[in-house]
């Protein structure tokens, strides 16, 4: 009796439809910014998903840009669960970057891939995962709020890049840039470019794949990730529980800049192959929005690291109608407002709902006061609700 | 001697680097103190930036028209478009109750976005450059005084007295007006205040749009003095975070933000001009411009322990 009360109530509106509704917001923001410059938003948006999707070599080059958002993605969801905000990826995926092109220039040449594979990608991530520990560090320890650390700490990161590009991989005919890593010393792989058409896509992929699964796994089932969602929901309450909650901040942010000191090395050593002086990757921020878009879960993260993969890597193709590329980053912006404000969101489908099932509910009571069924409509099951409400309907068409 | 050539090159540009840091942290004071947190100092100060920008290349490219009268009006745009931009943040944060470090993320990266994308259509390149920016005079008499004369009244930008006056306002309107002390009284006990007869969410507005008008002043005030373009690639580098950090080191008060953005300014000037000086050239590029960043988290590592927010600062109302 309980369930059929429970059943019989308004939908509530599921995170997916908030996501989707602030995507569609977000492109309709976008298209009103190409009208507002006189321009056709069906072409933009056509030549995007031309730029993006059009061939194996444009897919695969997707995927590749979609790797490091993932990556990135999945760091600050993992922050965001054990309630921190972590928007220093950027700094972190520079530390995890340069630390592989480092290890990249000078680690010998003949040293096995499956040797060599496994010792960048732990660098990375620890190189990574001890920037972003600093963060931890101080917010458990000092009480220096995470946002405003991890912003000081990603220009400490360009800096630090700044200075160690020229002092040991610079590239003596480009002087502003690293030398590029050969083939063999990067993420990326014969029988992947052959397959895609040379595209960036690399191994770096599977590595993401492979870290969505760790994280899932981490939060879902082990007591580590349990202690570590506690601490975010509420400290205080966690404390007295006896969880070490300075240590779990610690340990989170650990892991969100491991995560994406992986991303920076998919970036540097996978899809890219040098690093520039003076960069800031933007791709840092774009992870706010791929996490906040995916709804802070492993799988929500990799659908909308590809949709934004299909964004930014579409938008190359926009020169041609006049439309300027930065168009992409307008949409991903406008589309993590509305992700902000889903209050907003989840309130307008929340009546929406409310307002049709209060109308089946006046239909379905219409039916059976013709049918002479002394039961209230809260008695139904679903399935006979959703059929009285239909026949109730007709009968009130026809009494009008 | 040569310290004194130093101090006299450093003292004046950091005061220039100081100001568009002191109207960012006193946008944020007036929002924290209000009750809403405000991360989007950096996007807010960028958009004015822009603006700005904008429309002095438009007005400086009419012939004729006082180069003086258009830097005016470009601040003002400046201050307005930022105003505008922080109402989304506003209604975000005091309205729809949602997650206001999120809100002003999302405000950052809509700025960036919107202000390139604009830039873009306005010069095809991203980067817009102004004919004159404002031109340094000294003030009659004072600078005469010896030292202090040579060191603060001399080669000084009018911005600069603007934005100190306003300082001194903000202060005054704070700390010694009905007015502030409801405002403050929102970013501590909002029910109290609500209960008094204060409308919270119109106080909280208020600090909101008010940190929008600074921060756009704060942002103007790069263009006009020291940078003289918008540069699309490197936007403010940071300088709305340091502002922030600014704000937390200064414990939320009028003084001591005049003091940590002092601070903070002095670090600016030292990592940008440090080729110039003798003294700095050994060190490399990458420390230099590190240094201000560095020095930031230093400084909050000591001021954070014992931190006096107000109390209130991200609680919906």
């Amino acid at each position: 009796m309980r369930k059929a009360a429970k059943t019989l109530e308004a939908r509530n509106a599921s995170p997916l439809l908030v996501s989707l509704s602030a995507v569609f917001l977000g492109i309709i923001a976008g298209s009103i910014f190409i009208l507002f410059i006189g321009k056709n938003p069906f072409d933009g948006f056509e030549k995007i998903l031309f730029g993006a999707l059009s061939s194996r070599r444009r897919i695969g080059n997707t995927l590749g840009m979609s790797t490091q958002l993932i990556l990135i993605g999945l760091s600050v969801a993992f922050a965001f669960k054990t309630g921190l905000f972590n928007i220093g990826a950027s700094g972190q995926m520079l530390v995890g970057g340069i630390t592989g092109s480092i290890l990249a220039y000078y680690l010998p040449m003949d040293m096995p891939r499956v040797l060599y594979l496994p010792i960048i990608v732990i660098a990375a991530a620890v190189a990574g995962g001890f920037w972003g520990f600093i963060s931890g560090l101080l917010k458990a320890k000092f009480n220096v709020h995470e946002v405003v650390s991890t912003i000081m700490l990603n220009w400490i990161a360009y800096w630090m890049v700044y200075d160690f590009i020229p002092r040991f991989i610079i590239d003596p005919t480009i002087s502003v840039k690293s030398k590029p890593i050969p083939l063999e010393h990067t993420l990326r792989a014969e029988w992947l470019r052959n397959i895609t058409g040379f595209s960036t896509l690399n191994y770096g992929f599977f590595i993401a794949i492979a870290m969505a699964v760790v994280v899932w796994f981490i939060l879902k089932k082990t007591t580590l990730g349990f202690s570590l969602k506690a601490v975010g929901s509420n400290r205080f309450c966690a404390e007295y529980a006896g969880i070490n909650v300075s240590g779990s901040i610690m340990i989170s942010m650990a892991i969100a800049g491991a995560l994406s000191g992986l991303a920076g090395l998919t970036y540097y050593c996978g899809y890219s192959e040098i690093m520039e002086m003076g960069k800031m990757p933007n791709e840092g921020f774009d992870g706010i929005a791929v996490a906040l878009l995916g709804n802070c879960s492993p799988l929500g993260v990799f659908f909308s690291a590809i949709f934004f993969g299909i964004l930014k890597m579409g938008r190359g193709s926009l020169a041609a109608t006049g439309i300027p590329t930065e168009i992409a980053d307008t949409i991903i912006a406008t589309v993590i407002y509305f992700t902000a404000t889903n209050v907003l969101l989840s309130a307008f489908w929340n009546e929406r709902f409310r307002q049709s099932f209060e109308k089946k509910e006046e239909a379905a009571s219409a039916a059976m006061k013709a049918n002479g069924d002394a039961r209230s409509v809260s008695e139904l099951s679903r399935k006979e609700f959703e059929s009285l409400a239909k026949a109730g309907r007709h009968l009130l068409k026809e009494g009008r | 001697m040569e310290f004194w050539s130093v101090l006299s090159s450093i003292i004046p540009s950091a005061i220039a680097y100081t100001m568009p840091l002191l109207m960012g942290a006193l946008g944020g004071l007036y929002s924290e103190r209000s009750g809403v947190t405000n991360l989007c100092i950096e996007g807010l100060m960028l958009f004015g930036c822009f603006s700005s920008a904008a429309v002095i290349v438009k007005l400086q490219a009419i012939p004729g028209f006082s180069y003086t009268l258009a830097l005016v009006i470009g601040i003002i745009a400046a201050m307005a478009a930022s105003a505008l931009l922080s109402l989304l943040h506003a209604f975000a944060s005091i309205n729809l109750k949602s997650n206001q470090v999120i809100s002003g993320t999302a405000i950052n990266m809509l700025s960036t976005a919107v202000s390139l994308f604009l830039a873009q259509t306005i010069t095809g390149s991203g980067n817009i450059t102004i004919v004159r920016g404002v031109i340094r005079s000294n003030i009659p008499l004072l600078s005469e005084i010896p030292i202090i004369g040579q060191l603060l009244f001399s080669r000084t930008y009018w911005t600069t007295w603007i934005c100190l006056s306003l300082w001194l306002f903000s202060w005054f309107l704070l700390y010694r007006t009905s007015f502030g002390l409801r405002l403050r009284a929102c970013g501590e006990h909002p029910s109290a205040v609500a209960s008094a007869g204060v409308n919270v969410h119109r106080m909280r507005y208020i600090g909101v749009i008010a940190s929008g008008l600074l921060s756009g002043l704060g942002g103007a005030c790069i263009l006009v003095t020291y940078a003289g373009e918008y540069n699309a690639g490197s936007g403010i580098n940071g300088l709305g975070f340091l502002a922030i950090a600014a704000l937390i080191f200064g414990q939320w008060k009028p003084l001591g933000i005049l003091g940590s953005t002092f601070f903070f300014g002095l670090c600016m000037t030292i990592a940008n001009m440090g080729k110039v000086f003798p003294v700095f050239q050994g060190i490399p590029a990458g420390y230099l411009g590190m240094f201000p960043y560095a020095a930031t988290l230093i400084a909050l590592i000591l001021s954070s322990r014992k931190s006096s927010a107000p109390l209130a600062s991200g609680e919906p109302f």
